[in-house]
C-alpha cells in the first residue's frame, strides 16, 4: 500500500455490465427493499435530495455473525452520510463514512459516487467510483482486502452479487 | 466472445498480468507512469491496456489533460463468485493451511 494522499490514487473504481433498466439498477442501490437481498444485506434508508441523509443498517445476519466471531456488538447504523446529487436513475453523489469500529470512523466522511448508463440490449453499465482520501483503513474493506478477517469481499463482492440477483433473481446470500 | 472469455484472455499475458500489478500496487497511473521500465514501446503497452480494458479489467477516467488507469476487480470477483462456492473454498483452504504448518514443521 502507499502513503500517497494524492486523490488519485486513493481513489476506487469498480464497474459492472447488468442486464437491467437504469431504473432497476438505481431503485436496487436506494431502496431497502432491495438492499436487504445482496452485499452485507442490511437495509438503506435515502432521503433523495442534497443535503438528505443517508443511513444503512446491519442485518440480523451480520449482527449474530460478528458476536458468533467475539466481536464487538455491531452498532444499529453502520454506515452514514449526506446526499450531495441526486439526478434519478443517472447519477447519485452522496458522503460515505463507515461506523463499524472506532478507526473508520474517526476516518470520517468520504465521497461516493454512482453511474448508470444504458447500453445496447437491454445491458447497462454502472460504475462506483469511491473516493477515499485520508481513509487508508475503510481502503483497505472497501478493497476486499480484509475478507480473511471475515469483513467481506467490500464492494467488488457487493456489485457482482447486485449483477447476480438482478439477473437471476437470487443472490449468494440470499440462496 | 464471452465477457469470461476476455478476461481469461487477458489474463493469459505475463505483461498484461504486470501491468494489473502495478495497478494494484497503486491505482490512478497514467500511461506514461506504466510504461516505465518496462522493455516495450509505448504503442505495445497502450495495445496490451486496450486488451485490459475490452474485458473491463482497466477503467479510465479523465482528469484534467490526463487519463488515469484504474484497475477493476469486479470481473474476477464474478469469475470467483460463480465458480467457487463457499464449501469449496474451506477445504482449499483447509489444505494451505495443513501444507503451510506441515512445511513450518520441516524446517523447524
Amino acid at each position: 500500500m502507499t502513503t500517497d494522499t494524492d486523490t488519485r490514487t486513493t481513489t476506487q473504481i469498480y464497474r459492472v455490465y447488468i442486464k437491467a433498466t437504469p431504473q432497476a439498477i438505481w431503485d436496487a442501490i436506494t431502496k431497502p427493499e432491495w438492499s436487504e437481498r445482496y452485499g452485507y444485506g442490511g437495509r438503506v434508508e435515502y432521503d433523495l435530495r442534497p443535503g438528505g441523509t443517508y443511513r444503512a443498517f446491519a442485518s440480523d445476519d451480520m449482527k449474530k455473525a460478528r458476536s458468533e466471531m467475539g466481536g464487538s456488538p455491531t452498532p444499529d447504523v453502520i454506515v452514514d452520510g449526506e446526499v450531495v446529487e441526486s439526478d434519478p436513475p443517472r447519477r447519485l453523489v452522496q458522503t460515505w463514512r463507515m461506523l463499524m469500529d472506532p478507526q473508520s470512523e474517526a476516518e470520517g466522511f468520504t465521497r461516493l459516487t454512482y453511474e448508470i448508463a444504458e447500453g445496447h440490449g437491454g445491458v447497462s453499465k454502472l460504475t462506483l467510483i469511491h473516493e477515499l482520501e485520508g481513509a487508508p483503513r475503510l481502503a483497505l474493506f472497501v478493497g476486499g482486502e480484509m475478507e480473511s478477517d471475515g469483513a467481506g469481499g467490500g464492494w467488488a463482492e457487493v456489485l457482482s452479487d447486485l449483477k447476480t440477483l438482478l439477473e437471476t433473481g437470487r443472490s449468494f446470500h440470499s440462496a | 466472445m464471452t465477457d469470461d472469455d476476455r478476461v481469461f484472455k487477458a489474463l493469459s499475458d505475463p505483461t498484461r498480468r504486470l501491468l494489473l500489478d502495478r495497478l494494484f500496487e497503486r491505482d490512478g497511473r497514467t500511461l506514461t507512469e506504466l510504461e516505465s521500465g518496462l522493455e516495450m514501446t509505448r504503442f505495445g503497452v497502450m495495445k496490451h491496456l486496450r486488451v485490459l480494458e475490452d474485458a473491463d479489467l482497466v477503467v479510465t477516467r479523465r482528469s484534467g489533460r490526463e487519463k488515469l488507469h484504474f484497475l477493476n476487480p469486479v470481473p474476477i470477483r464474478l469469475i470467483h463468485d460463480r465458480w467457487i462456492d463457499k464449501y469449496r473454498e474451506r477445504q482449499v483452504s483447509a489444505l494451505a493451511d495443513l501444507k503451510h504448518e506441515l512445511e513450518k514443521e520441516d524446517t523447524a
